[in-house]
């Protein structure tokens, strides 16, 4: 985690402070936490009443509590795994369109992806939950949600693939040339089969993207766990307690699936394959955290 | 061609709303802006500084905000600030949550400028003897910015798009509320009003795109 780049190792008296910044810097910070707490207290926010149904067994609404809240979950991994799946046909197709083209062709599909690209996702939602029902086409719910998820997303892999193809060597679609394949072969034979290798964490970041986007579902009244929790607040009326369970049960999925994408990448590197490396002789401050996108769109 | 006009009257008969609507998101996104950029900066210079307990707070910070929908983080500061005794406009809240959920991406891209600028420059920054801060503030970080340029960028490109959430949310007047303002409660026509809200967000997110890639050309130095 450490730097040293940045500062020189420390002798014994950088030590001494060191450890004196550490402890005062400790105790400013539990102190606000400290703080915190005792006003959440004050609140009653601790109290039995509050978090008994989500921690005791006993609680009359206990089990209702967690089953309803794994199906909405369910719900939103459903809509997660559709949407990841239709925007990734979607997006290699639109990648490919992208690259073998006609130059007036190519304009068009550009200009598609930059537009798509600059809406919010909320708004894609939204339009697939109330324009497809004008012109026709019910749908259920989850629906709605993938094909908003899909519409904002397939544009971003899209973007993915194209850079993962052009991140390869010249020479890959070259070879493929050479050996008499067609421009479609040596995409699909040569070029992606390695694209997608070095494309892999990035497609996993965008997994949990559509992940953390599935719970927007609440705004077409999609049955997640958002839209859950709204609803079990008015009959428990206790908003803290609940938001925090969702919030915890989110951070550990995501972190967990940022983890893998950490984890692929460096297997990956290790295995020697084409792709961007980390440039030598820059600083470094530590492996990034494992998160999701880089952008939080 | 007049047809088209007139499909559009929803819009052009509200054009007056519509460009309230769009200077309210205008200026969520600026406040958002300005704040997660500061707030991600100090976490960023935590997370690389020599005290533990800020290190682990900086990343502690990073995965629980960068994990977590925005939405909920939104309803979390609208149920929970309150409580602790901070008491605003929902407005406020809105913009605190993006800030919050923001702030995390902007302390990443900013970090992976400070691990770009070589180690040479931060070594001689020392060498002469500088303090920590002082080579992080007058040595590193200058040039860091440079490279952090296009990840920023792209991250508030992002956050703009994320602040139709917060309109979703309840936050009342942004161009995402302007929806339900005419859909819901005036009952025009759904198509040409969405649309309209649509073209107020790429009204800034194109240019910003453009902008950007500007700004990108320009600062761009060979390392």
């Amino acid at each position: 985690m450490s730097n040293p780049v940045l500062y020189d190792n420390p002798g014994p008296r950088t030590r001494r402070r060191v450890m004196i910044g550490s402890v005062v810097a400790g105790v400013l910070l539990l102190g606000v936490l400290a703080l915190v707490l005792v006003r959440l207290g004050e609140e009653g926010q601790f109290s039995g009443e509050r978090w008994g149904p989500l921690v005791n067994l006993y609680y009359p609404k206990f089990a209702a509590l967690w089953t309803g809240l794994g199906v909405a979950l369910w719900n939103n991994i459903v809509a997660a795994v559709l949407a990841m799946t239709l925007s990734l046909t979607i997006g290699t197709a639109l990648a490919l369109t992208r690259i073998t083209s006609a130059r007036w062709y190519r304009w068009a599909v550009v200009s598609v992806i930059e537009l798509f690209r600059g809406l919010p996702v909320v708004i894609a939602i939204f339009f697939a939950y109330r324009v497809l029902p004008e012109v026709g086409i019910e749908l259920p719910k989850l629906w709605y949600l993938v094909i908003g998820l899909t519409a904002y997303n397939c544009v971003i892999i899209a973007e993915i693939v194209r850079s993962g193809v052009a991140s390869l060597p010249r020479g890959q679609a070259e070879a493929g040339a050479a050996i008499g394949l067609t421009r479609g072969q040596s995409l699909r034979l040569v070029q992606l089969p390695q694209a997608f290798r070095v494309m892999l964490p990035a497609l996993i970041s965008q997994l949990v993207v559509i992940f953390k986007d599935t719970s927007l579902g609440f705004i077409i009244l999609y049955p997640e766990s958002v839209r859950f929790v709204r609803l079990a607040i008015e009959e428990l009326d206790n908003p803290l307690q609940l938001f925090f369970a969702l919030a915890v049960i989110f951070i550990v999925i995501n972190y967990l699936l940022s983890r893998l994408a950490v984890y692929v990448e460096r297997r990956l590197s290790r295995a020697g394959t084409v792709g961007p490396r980390p440039g030598a002789g820059t600083l470094d401050t530590g492996q990034p955290l494992a998160g999701t996108s880089t952008t939080g769109g | 061609m007049l047809g088209l006009i007139d499909y559009f009257e929803p819009v052009t008969d509200n054009i007056g709303l519509f460009a309230d609507a769009f200077l309210v998101t205008l200026e969520i996104c600026l406040y958002g802006a300005t704040g997660s950029l500061l707030l991600g900066t100090l976490i960023a210079a935590c997370r690389v500084s020599p005290l533990p307990p800020l290190q682990r707070v900086g990343s502690a910070w990073v995965t629980v905000f960068r994990n977590c929908p925005l939405t909920i983080v939104l309803f979390f500061c609208a149920f929970g600030l309150p409580e602790i005794g901070i008491n605003a406009p929902f407005f406020w809240f809105g913009i605190i949550g993006l800030v919050l959920y923001t702030s995390a991406f902007a302390c990443e891209a900013v970090r992976s400028g400070i691990n770009s600028v070589s180690a040479g420059q931060a070594e001689a920054a020392r060498a002469v003897g500088l303090t920590f801060i002082q080579s992080l503030g007058t040595v590193v970080l200058p040039q860091a910015m440079r490279t952090v340029v296009p990840p920023l960028g792209s991250v508030i490109i992002a956050m703009i798009k994320n602040s139709a959430i917060v309109g979703a949310v309840g936050v009342g007047g942004d161009l995402f509320s302007t929806y339900g303002t005419l859909v819901s409660a005036r009952g025009l026509p759904i198509i040409p009003v969405l649309l309209g809200v649509a073209a107020g967000y790429l009204l800034i997110t194109i240019p910003g795109g453009i902008l950007l890639g500007v700004l990108e050309r320009r600062v761009a130095v060979a390392r």
